[in-house]
């Protein structure tokens, strides 16, 4: 018994003493904390998607010695996608390194609406790129809430755009089904395919899937066998996506009609429908593939030893989406640390980085990066920036960009997040910044 | 089967045409007074069957429950990750280069080891605890089953094809105009299930270890005292709900891809177990078809009127009706204790 005391005693001890044996970030390294979901039911998008954010990081540091010479320093803290484990990673990250948590990525549309108010309040800007709240794209009123480049609004307006185009520019008369994750994250296209419904006389009908997704042959007996629509899209996530696209088989509806949004088109979401997901399409926030420069960088990274990515993941959808995203924010460390000067920044200095930042092509080019992602510019009242998405296709192997990348027309959109905006602003009691 | 189960089987299965024709009847009433409810008896046929069909497939999952309750009286809440963990030991055999018959053997064989080690680990120091302490560690073997699968096989979704056909066949298209529309997929879930039903009806009512089973399930105490080994029940009873799962695995793997998320069709199954009862295993069957093409209707015809996605609590709710009528559910032991 007594052995057993110590054994336990002795593993105890090794699992303490291996977290406190994780060296801290010094005092010349810009911390950025990593809420990641290795395990549990959406593990299979969350696994490309740290690996991607690990592998930038680490190329950034082994190739250019940091940012301006500030090496990164991050950790990774695992949500398994829950809203309260989010919380908690935030928490217990925030006060790392020697200016705390400088941005956090949350890769959870609910993690996102959970961290806004405290985030703001601790001044750690919150980069919810292609999810979170469309209207807090408003700077004004969500002065740390970062959209770039695209929100769940426009993409509805750039898939609307699309199918407008292959019906040979009017959309009037047909129809169009959404089927969307009952939660606030599918309901967010809604109100912007109505509005596009009523402009553009089409016909829209919605069909919510409870999570997790796994029946919705209901759904798809309705749309395929009664509403037979002209074009389907999809806001579903996890093991909905390629649910959907099996049982869209099973009724015979045509993949080449079946668009999804950017978190319906990765991998995982086609390769389990095997060949029923042949033709089906989705949006794409950022490019395909690994034809970009920099995947030579990384190849080199991980030909030294030194890669942190599982490399069959290197080029894929997610993992090519942290690579954006990591992009994002050592361009706004950059911007920062040119105003701020060259050494670890705070939150509130990389608040005004992303305000600040402008992605042009040039520099995409020059950091290897071409046609991964579209220019960005932000401003203190725009934090969308003015990004783009391609339409992609499956084609039962690999995922290819079949349309260039389309900008949403957000003279229409830019009004919607501003009378959003305001609203929240008034419920909880915020008063608008000046961003004149 | 016991005249007991042959009589309400037999009234079911006469009633069944009337509650349909009746069903149909109200819900062309509603889509007469209600524009948002579209109904044509094709159409009502086609949504019942893809029902009934996808009853089946909870019923698999349901069967696993089934089998634990009535021979320990414990519900076994690591069904969910048996299936899941049976279907990732299957795929995890395939993608070494097995053919799928020979993994299905070998995980077969992983889900008898299993059972035995669940025995010897969990359940025998637990002996004669209350019920309650021996679903608490199924709770406990859920979470380690549903992090050891996933450390050993990885946390990517897995295709499972085992060559089970998925094409759309349209049926009866003299009667109806378009005919009705079945899955070639659901029809051999279908077959799978009855072969599985039958076969564990026959296990438990024809063979001695059936015997012992049904004997341990009525009183453990009695049981040991006329010489029937509790150990080696239990093993046996999680070794066939083992296989059980690694059956539904297989399912609905191949329907969804082996993913986390198969851990929680379990949930699909409650209902099922609430109307066909927790010792039934026709009801685990009659349970499924019944949640199934309730479900189904519900969603296409009433689902509209409440904003769509009502299934999921529609199936509890059809549940907890028939449990306000009959609390043994519709095929279960009536529990008659004296105070």
């Amino acid at each position: 018994m007594q052995l057993r005391k110590l054994a336990f005693a002795a593993v105890g001890a090794l699992v303490i003493g291996g977290t406190a044996a994780t060296p801290p970030a010094s005092a010349a390294e810009q911390f950025v904390p990593l809420l990641v979901y290795r395990t549990g039911p959406y593990a299979p998008n969350g696994i490309p998607l740290a690996d991607g954010f690990n592998d930038f990081m680490q190329l950034v540091n082994e190739r250019d010695g940091g940012v301006n010479g500030v090496k990164l320093a991050w950790e990774e803290c695992e949500t398994q996608y829950n809203n309260d484990r989010g919380v908690e990673c935030y928490e217990r990250l925030k006060a790392q390194g020697a200016t705390g948590s400088s941005v956090v990525n949350p890769y959870s549309t609910g993690i996102t609406y959970a961290l806004i108010e405290r985030a703001t309040a601790d001044k750690v800007p919150v980069l919810s790129m292609g999810y979170g709240r469309a209207d807090a794209s408003d700077g004004r009123v969500f002065p740390y809430v970062f959209t770039l480049p695209i929100t769940y609004w426009a993409g509805a307006d750039v898939m609307v755009q699309y199918a407008n185009e292959k019906e040979g520019g009017s959309l009037k008369g047909k129809k169009i089904a959404l089927v969307y994750h009952d939660s606030a994250y599918g309901k967010e296209p809604i109100a912007t395919l109505e509005r596009l419904a009523e402009e553009e006389g089409f016909q829209f009908q919605a069909f919510p899937v409870a999570h997790p997704g796994l029946e919705q042959k209901a759904t798809w007996l309705q749309i395929g066998r009664q509403l037979r629509p002209d074009w389907v899209f999809m806001w579903g996530w996890g093991v909905m996506n390629s649910t959907a696209i099996k049982e869209a088989a099973a009724v015979g509806y045509p993949m080449d009609r079946f668009v999804g949004i950017w978190w319906s088109g990765a991998e995982a979401d086609v390769v389990p429908a095997g060949d029923a997901a042949k033709g089906y399409k989705s949006l794409n926030i950022t490019g395909v593939g690994t034809n970009a420069p920099i995947f030579e960088d990384i190849k080199k990274l991980h030909a030294d030893g030194k890669g942190l990515a599982d490399p069959k993941n290197i080029g894929t959808v997610l993992y090519n989406r942290a690579l954006v995203n990591s992009f994002y924010f050592t361009e706004a460390l950059r911007t920062a640390q040119g105003k701020f000067g060259e050494k670890p920044m705070s939150g509130e200095q990389i608040q005004w980085g992303f305000e600040n930042l402008d992605i042009t092509q040039d520099k995409i080019d020059s950091a290897g990066m071409t046609g991964l992602l579209s220019p960005v510019k932000l401003s203190c009242a725009d934090h969308e920036g003015g990004g783009s998405a391609v339409v992609q296709q499956w084609d039962g192997a690999k995922w290819a960009a079949i349309t260039d990348f389309i900008s949403p027309r957000r003279a229409a959109l830019r009004p919607a997040y501003e009378a959003s905006a305001a609203q929240y602003a008034k419920e909880k009691g915020i008063t608008p910044r000046d961003c004149s | 089967m016991n005249a007991t189960l042959a009589r309400p089987l037999t009234l079911w299965l006469l009633a069944l045409p009337v509650i349909i024709a009746v069903l149909g009847l109200a819900l062309q009433g509603l889509a007469a007074v209600n524009a948002s409810v579209f109904f044509a008896w094709s159409y009502f046929l086609e949504v019942l069957f893809a029902g009934l069909l996808q009853g089946v497939m909870y019923a698999l999952v349901a069967l696993g429950f089934v089998l634990i309750f009535k021979a320990s009286g414990i519900f076994n809440f690591a069904q969910g990750s048996l299936v899941l963990f049976a279907a990732l030991t299957m795929v995890g055999f395939i993608e070494m280069g097995l053919h799928w018959t020979l993994a299905f053997v070998v995980t077969a064989g992983v889900m008898v080891l299993l059972a035995v080690v669940v025995e010897r680990v969990v359940l025998r120091p637990l002996v004669n605890q209350p019920h309650i302490i021996l679903f608490m560690a199924t709770i406990g073997i859920f979470y380690f089953l549903d992090g050891f699968g996933q450390t050993l096989w990885g946390s990517d979704v897995k295709v499972l094809d085992i060559g089970i056909p998925k094409q759309p066949l349209f049926v009866l298209q003299g009667v109806f105009e378009g005919g009705i529309l079945v899955n070639a997929f659901d029809l051999v879930a279908a077959l799978v299930g009855a072969v599985l039903v039958i076969g564990l009806a026959v296990f438990f009512h024809y063979t001695r270890i059936g015997r012992a089973l049904r004997a341990v399930a009525d009183d453990h105490q009695a049981a040991l005292s006329v010489g029937i080994p509790l150990k080696t029940i239990w093993a046996i009873v999680w070794s066939v709900a083992g296989i059980v799962a690694l059956v539904a695995g297989i399912m609905w793997g191949s329907k969804a891809g082996v993913q986390f998320s198969l851990a929680l069709i379990a949930l699909k199954a409650l209902p099922v177990l609430i109307l066909g009862g927790f010792t039934s295993i026709p009801g685990a069957i009659i349970g499924g078809l019944i949640i199934g093409a309730g479900e189904q209707v519900a969603e296409v015809f009433i689902g509209p009127l409440f904003g769509g996605a009502i299934q999921d609590w529609f199936a509890y709710m059809l549940a907890l009706v028939f449990l306000l009528f009959r609390p043994q559910g519709l095929f279960g032991e009536k529990i008659i204790e004296r105070v």
